[in-house]
């Protein structure tokens, strides 16, 4: 039963998840490979972040089955009966995944160095010294080496995401998720940490990213998958979908935002026009 | 004064005038006159009396054996209790939940007083053959078996310890854990429900989600009533009488006041001691507000701290 599933690194099997008699996902197939980047698409609700936080069990599945590097993630089957896994199980589970959030989860009583060598030396038995050689290589990798002692209330959301990117890479994952990771940031900020994540991908890092940047999607992701209303409604190479996508929900979704983002832009010129006119 | 082509420079402005303030400065001062005159010049309050009991060595035995002792480990046995119970009440286990809601609901409802009363008075008639440690039932077994004796390790005597020291730290620190529960739950509820998922997604179990993550920064919240807990804890030892523990401050300086018929000089030697301790109790508790607010802004607020991090980083492990 469990060979065929060490294929991919992440197989989702007719996932489903309810939250009372509520819906949100209904019968998810996905795949994603290993060294594989794939952005998830779609409107507010359409239930991208619950799939996410499933893979990393912060939601516990309804029905279906997932598996992470051929395990089956959260349960455990023997003699065909599935055993929920310990606390301690879960957590060794999870420690092979990194996991950003959309407002970053800075631990804020630690340093951004003590935010990264955390996992390492309490989860992992790393010793502090090595921890630390590592954590400052992190931060140095996401442009932050001078920021090491600074604790998270002292860095602009942008950096304080890109620690939470460091302290995830700490602990080596095998598979990064990342939850809406430029959501809650300022406009201007956007771009540093979307330069750390093509990094990331660049290196070949596996990555599942929930996003709301088509242009970031387009250019990074292998495969983009557009859901809506707890479906996958149709996946493909970013191009395919994004400039000729089969479905018309796809093709709704993307005319919606790209009116949005041209209203915004002819908002900028107006804006730009306007202040045009105080300068003559 | 400026002409109108002039650049406005620095503010010279009369400020408004509060004369209700100086009226009230005007009043306290006097009042405070007074209360330094009654204070020294009143014969009855015998200062050099009161400095006299203040030294005596039963005062001083008490000051730190019923007073201090008892105030430092209750508060170690309320605040690890508290959090036991607090962590217990926000469980999922139902009846972890509901055991730790009981126990608060039954020492928040008793008054301290009381409930040392009754335990001196009644815990002996209650565990009349003591307290023993060993296999529960064990009469009720041997006697279906057919064997005789007892299956039990260690007895302890109820009345040696549920009144004296030992008694006054298990029902004064049952009652504060009581109290400390529901402070620490609210400090526990006060963290953000993401630290726990980042804490957890990076392969912490929940215990040490909570330990590690979760409880340092609910000691942000827990800490300020806590030093309030301390001092009424302190002010409480007064009533170990009831237990009846006589090793105590209040206990003692009464005996001597009404030994030589200076009450008053007595008792003000325990009114000088107990705002000793409550003020050097607060110095205490601002350095550890100062400790568990890092990186809320509370430490580093000022250019030079940002400049020598190094100075905070040391003080995290």
């Amino acid at each position: 039963m469990s060979q065929h599933h060490a294929d991919h690194l992440v197989q989702a099997v007719n996932v489903t998840k309810s939250f009372g008699p509520n819906k949100v996902l209904e019968g998810i197939d996905l795949d994603v490979d290993a060294g594989e980047v794939v952005c998830l698409l779609g409107p507010s609700g359409s239930g991208k972040t619950t799939f996410l936080r499933l893979i990393n069990q912060l939601e516990t599945l309804t029905g279906g089955r997932i598996w992470v590097g051929g395990e089956l993630v959260g349960f455990e089957e023997r003699n065909g009966k599935l055993h929920t896994r310990t606390d301690a199980d879960v957590a060794r589970q999870r420690s092979r995944i990194g996991m950003v959030f959309q407002r970053f989860n800075l631990f804020p009583h630690m340093t951004a160095l003590e935010n990264v060598t955390e996992a390492p030396v309490h989860v992992k038995g790393v010793s502090r010294r090595v921890a630390r050689k590592q954590a400052l290589e992190l931060l140095d990798l996401v442009g932050l080496g001078d920021r090491a002692r600074f604790y998270p209330s002292q860095l602009s959301g942008g950096q304080q995401q890109r620690v939470a990117i460091a302290r995830a890479l700490a602990m080596k994952p095998e598979l990064m998720l990342f939850d809406e990771p430029t959501s809650a940031l300022d406009p201007e900020l956007v771009g540093e940490v979307l330069a750390v994540m093509r990094d990331l991908a660049a290196e070949g890092t596996t990555m599942i990213v929930v996003t709301h940047e088509m242009a970031f999607a387009r250019e990074v992701a292998d495969r983009v998958v557009f859901m809506d209303q707890g479906g996958v409604v149709e996946q493909g190479a970013p191009d395919a979908v994004l400039l000729n996508p089969r479905e018309e929900r796809t093709r709704t979704f993307l005319r919606r935002v790209k009116q949005e983002a041209e209203s915004e832009a002819q908002h900028d010129i107006e804006l730009a026009t306007l202040l045009k006119s105080f300068e003559s | 004064m400026a002409s109108n082509d002039e650049r406005p420079g620095l503010i010279d402005a009369v400020p408004v005038r509060h004369y209700g303030r100086w009226a009230a400065v005007a009043a306290i001062v006097v009042l405070l006159l007074m209360l330094f005159n009654m204070l020294i010049f009143n014969p009855v309050f015998n200062w050099p009396f009161v400095l006299e009991v203040m030294n005596q060595a039963p005062v001083i035995e008490g000051l730190l054996k019923g007073t201090l002792l008892v105030t430092a480990l209750t508060m170690i046995v309320g605040v690890l209790g508290g959090v036991l119970l607090a962590v217990m009440r926000l469980s999922d286990n139902p009846v972890l939940s509901w055991v730790s809601w009981a126990y608060t609901w039954f020492f928040r409802s008793i008054p301290r007083i009381v409930l040392l009363t009754i335990m001196g008075a009644g815990m002996g008639l209650i565990f009349r053959d003591g307290l023993s440690l060993g296999v529960p039932f064990d009469w009720k077994i041997i006697e279906w078996l057919g064997l005789s004796g007892d299956w039990r390790f260690l007895t302890l005597d109820a009345n040696t310890l549920f009144s004296g020291f030992a008694g006054a730290v298990i029902g004064l620190g049952a009652s504060e854990a009581a109290y400390m529960a529901e402070i620490a739950r609210a400090g526990i509820l006060s963290v953000d429900k993401g630290q726990t998922e980042a804490a957890q997604a990076l392969g912490m179990s929940r215990a040490k989600a909570m330990r590690r993550v979760v409880l340092p920064q609910a000691m942000r919240v827990i800490v300020p009533p806590t030093g309030n807990e301390t001092v009424a804890m302190m002010k409480d030892t007064s009533l170990l009488i009831a237990l009846p523990l006589t090793a105590e401050l209040f206990y003692q300086v009464g005996a001597i006041g009404s030994r030589t018929y200076q009450i008053l000089p007595s008792y003000l030697a325990a009114v000088v001691y107990y705002l000793l301790i409550t003020s050097v109790l607060m110095v205490g508790q601002s350095y550890l507000e100062r400790h568990f607010g890092r990186g809320f802004g509370a430490t580093v607020t000022s250019d030079k701290a940002i400049a020598e991090p190094g100075l905070m980083a040391g003080s995290a492990h």
